[in-house]
């Protein structure tokens, strides 16, 4: 445990030399997360008309901009890494240093947030300015319940995400599964839609799915949609989630590696 | 082009006799059809159902778009998607040397390298939709409409096609796409909705950049008999030129392939 806090300076300096190498890419990533913009044109056209299940034109730009910044910070590629990487072998350089290859992926996954939050900057300006910022918190613990529930969304979804890939040792392709969990993402975690305006039937699903919280709790909170005294539970299901996934990926990923072989050169 | 009618129903049995080995695939794509479909179908429900029409849309007009979205998404993952994400594996290895030097075209030989003959639930599943909606509507689509609108899905498939032969010619340059690919989905999701619901550049973009309109809007207008002949011509001139930027791009990506292999 020493000795893997002590490599952690150097994993994240890495992580931050790679997100700045790889800036194509990176463009590419951010592109994809501004997609809660078209998502903002669509629905303020659709309660322009009249309000959807009370949420007005204003109402849906600020859920869409907190949305689009919660994903940008919180979002995570993992899946993507570990499957290229197992397929072809390269995972062998991850098993070769001291540390567990897991930490290296979510350190680099952290790295990238400082660059991923610059670029989110700018909507959660323009959302402040759109929307007055009267809907934003008031107090403090709000705050810090934020705060809290960001962090825990990074988890939960590194960990979701780390355990769809470890499948890779397993499967022969993990992309249809990765498809099959994207659609259930845009649904069940508020991306498409805000949760609040789904059949009931659909709401009660979302409630038992952990997806929700990778996105819609840090989203509602800070459009002040979550009723403070629904808070502590909120944050108490996300974090049992994020302890579960994560003994789940970790178990996914250590038995995966028993049976990897690393094939080609 | 008898050869390349040939080659492609070559490739087509070939594809056929992999899929039937995987019987208890048609069994699983079609639930997941059924589920999707339904899904699918769930913001437009929840923008339009018992509510004013949005734009000249109502809720069962809209239904039609999302039918005919189905039915599109069919074709192009069980004869589009399928040849060219196994290309950009080939560009990857570097074992695209085998397909090239086969004495065909390059681009015909990877384009119809593979398809998935059980997409066929999700056309069927889309046309069903696209069925129940117009009966709501109490339209029924005269034959001229129904003639354009086809015509437009084949138009529709070439410029997705063409796209994706874009997204594959970056391949050349870049190495890894799935964030490229995944980009373009989530955009083509969009297309589920009717082009007038958007406004402004977001318009603009969907109807010239990534035409969304031609895909579902325009054909679904067709069927139900409000789509302007002029439109129509733009639309079919518009594919075509999607077509020959493709071809061209893919061509000159082709010049700077250099066999990977170890």
């Amino acid at each position: 445990m020493r000795r893997e806090l002590s490599a952690l300076p150097t994993l994240l300096r890495i992580g931050l030399a790679e997100a700045v190498a790889y800036r194509a890419e990176m463009v590419v990533w951010m592109l994809t997360m501004t997609m809660p913009l078209v998502s903002l044109a669509l629905w303020s056209a659709v309660a322009d008309v009249a309000p959807v299940a009370g949420f007005a034109s204003g109402d849906f730009a600020a859920y869409f901009l907190a949305t689009l910044v919660v994903r940008q910070v919180t979002g995570s590629w993992v899946v993507w890494e570990m499957n290229q990487e197992i397929r072809s072998g390269t995972l062998v350089r991850r098993l070769l240093r001291p540390v567990s290859p897991l930490l290296t992926y979510a350190c680099e996954g952290v790295a990238a947030v400082p660059l991923r939050s610059l670029v989110a900057l700018p909507f959660a300006v323009a959302g402040l300015v759109a929307t007055g910022g009267s809907r934003l918190p008031h107090d403090v613990t709000t705050w810090v319940a934020w705060g809290v529930s960001m962090v825990g969304a990074w988890l939960l979804g590194f960990a979701l995400l780390a355990t769809l890939g470890a499948l890779a040792f397993y499967l022969e392709s993990t992309t249809a599964l990765f498809d099959a969990y994207m659609a259930l993402f845009l649904v069940f975690s508020g991306y498409l839609v805000p949760l609040e305006l789904l059949p009931a039937w659909v709401r009660a699903v979302a409630r038992a799915l952990p997806l929700r919280y990778t996105l819609a709790t840090p989203v509602e909170i800070l459009v002040g949609r979550l009723p403070r005294a629904a808070l502590a539970g909120e944050l108490a299901a996300q974090w049992a989630w994020v302890v579960a996934a994560w003994a789940v990926a970790t178990f996914a990923f250590r038995r995966g590696v028993r049976r990897f072989a690393a094939y080609g050169g | 082009m008898r050869g390349a009618l040939s080659l492609i129903g070559l490739q087509l049995r070939l594809s056929l006799a992999r899929s039937a080995q995987y019987r208890w695939d048609f069994v699983t794509s079609g639930l997941m059809t059924l589920v999707w479909t339904a899904i699918g179908v769930i913001p437009v429900f929840v923008a339009l159902h018992g509510r004013p029409s949005v734009a000249g849309w109502s809720y069962e007009a809209a239904l039609v778009v999302v039918g005919w979205f189905t039915l599109l998404k069919g074709v192009l993952e069980g004869a589009v998607n399928p040849s060219l994400v196994a290309v950009v594996e080939h560009i990857r290895q570097g074992t695209l040397d085998f397909v090239l030097l086969k004495p065909r075209d390059a681009q015909l030989l990877v384009s119809t390298s593979r398809f998935e003959p059980w997409r066929i639930v999700d056309v069927v599943a889309g046309l069903a939709l696209v069925v129940w909606a117009l009966h709501a509507l109490g339209r029924v689509p005269s034959p001229g409409g129904v003639a354009l609108a086809l015509t437009l899905l084949g138009a529709a498939v070439v410029v997705l096609y063409a796209l994706w032969i874009l997204v594959v010619s970056a391949a050349f340059w870049v190495v890894r796409l799935d964030n490229l690919a995944y980009l373009f989905n989530a955009l083509f999701d969009f297309a589920r909705w009717p082009i007038d619901v958007f406004r402004g550049l977001v318009a603009l973009l969907f109807t010239y950049v990534l035409p969304l309109a031609l895909m579902t809007t325009y054909p679904v207008r067709a069927l139900l008999g409000t789509l302007e002949p002029r439109v129509a011509v733009a639309a079919l001139a518009g594919a075509l030129a999607f077509a020959l930027v493709a071809r061209r791009t893919f061509q000159a990506a082709l010049g700077r392939y250099t066999s990977a292999s170890s």
